[in-house]
């Protein structure tokens, strides 16, 4: 290699370089800011104020949901298997939403503390199968949830 | 190597390489591209959750996988016409930028008709799809910056400097899943651990991965072959070529 183009790979790998520190300055400073959604642990610790809008996202609490006879009000518990909060939302729910499905809600606290969503919108996981398969793992309890998903992802660094 | 490094800088070689790899890897594409549909549409079991929804899968992600290995050769082949003056790793690096601008653009697209029946939205700005349209737009930021500037050689400079530098966001479209609370779903088959999908799904899958892996070498050649006529218009050898080709 001669020297001039031994000093042009040395140029471009410190540019390489020098980006790829300034990227991950960047994006670590608005670490907050990327991360889509608050997990129910943090607002229960209080990361965010009543009124301010922001989106949570857990897993809806077996058993928790309850709707509405008159309109299309619907209730329910979001956990990250650490904390649980009551969430309330009027309007059509996304296919995939059911009871231990991951979510992710947009809206606010109320000054009850009950989540008033205004948009609810479903989290699918990584895993694929054929219904017969779910069927067989179901029995055997070993069906992946979302849970190991929520779980490990949503306590975020202060 | 540095004898095979000189072949392949040599434009009349590569020209005719490109021209006998180019019907071998087409006709494969389509033998596979066929075969991975048909299993994929048609032999393999609709999904507990999703139902046939889930069959977008079989374009989305071979697409979004060709949109980052189309970008890591573009990267790389920049690089190399950055430090060796190489003439035809700049060719490599200009015939691939539409086409994974394409597949770039095709991921997007069929993830957006996804996430509207699964999700509830077409889009949402969450670290995977935002960084997945940042790659959309190094691509088109890249063809813009060969048309912009006025003469060739430093055009093609300044764009494989953005190409090099824009590398930068691969690693970040890759575990943007993992490092933030993203809406779009964590990596199904590449993870260390095993693939999150049944045998007779995943099949199909990595047919049509190998199916778009080689429409990309096939499309690569076609446009190399092009773009060195065009860079190499006056060259005796071209010139020898068509008048070779007239009878």
């Amino acid at each position: 290699m001669t020297p001039k183009r031994r000093q042009r790979l040395l140029l471009v790998g410190l540019m390489l370089g020098g980006v790829s520190v300034a990227v991950a300055l960047g994006v670590n400073a608005f670490r907050q800011n990327i991360m889509l959604f608050h997990s129910p642990t943090d607002v229960v610790a209080g990361a965010v104020q009543p009124g301010q809008p922001f989106r949570v996202g857990g897993m809806v609490v077996e058993g928790s949901v309850s709707r509405s006879n008159e309109d299309l009000a619907v209730k329910f518990e979001l956990t990250d298997h650490g904390e649980t909060i009551p969430v309330s939302f009027v309007g059509i729910l996304p296919d995939l939403f059911r009871e231990g499905q991951g979510i992710v809600a947009m809206g606010a606290l109320n000054d009850s503390g009950t989540f008033s969503a205004t948009e609810v919108l479903a989290k699918h996981d990584e895993n694929y199968m054929p219904p017969e398969v779910a069927e067989a793992l179901e029995k055997a309890g070993k069906m992946p949830g979302t849970a190991a998903t929520f779980g490990s992802k949503t306590v975020m660094q202060p | 190597m540095f004898q095979w490094f000189h072949r392949f800088g040599s434009a009349p070689y590569l020209y005719r390489l490109a021209g006998r790899l180019a019907p071998w890897l087409g006709g494969l594409c389509l033998l596979s591209l066929v075969a991975g549909l048909y299993l994929g549409l048609v032999v393999a079991p609709a999904d507990y959750e999703q139902g046939d929804s889930y069959r977008i899968i079989y374009i989305h992600v071979p697409a979004a996988w060709m949109s980052m290995f189309v970008y890591v050769v573009m990267a790389t082949s920049s690089a190399v016409f950055l430090i060796w003056r190489l003439k035809m790793a700049d060719v490599v690096a200009l015939a691939s930028a539409p086409i994974g601008a394409a597949f770039t653009a095709v991921a997007l697209i069929t993830g957006s008709f996804w996430g509207k029946p699964m999700w509830g939205t077409w889009w949402i700005w969450d670290a995977r799809l935002t960084s997945e349209l940042l790659l959309l737009f190094l691509y088109l930021g890249y063809l813009a910056l060969r048309g912009a500037l006025e003469t060739p050689q430093s055009a093609a400079r300044a764009a494989a400097i953005l190409a090099v530098v824009g590398v930068v966001n691969i690693p970040i479209i890759h575990y943007s899943v993992e490092w933030w609370n993203t809406l779009h779903q964590p990596a199904t088959i590449t993870k260390l651990d095993k693939p999150s999908m049944h045998i007779s799904m995943l099949r199909p899958l990595l047919l049509m991965v190998l199916a778009f892996q080689l429409l990309y070498f096939y499309n690569l050649m076609i446009r190399t072959r092009t773009l060195i006529l065009e860079k190499e218009g006056r060259a005796r050898w071209v010139a020898e070529l068509a008048g070779g080709e007239r009878d």
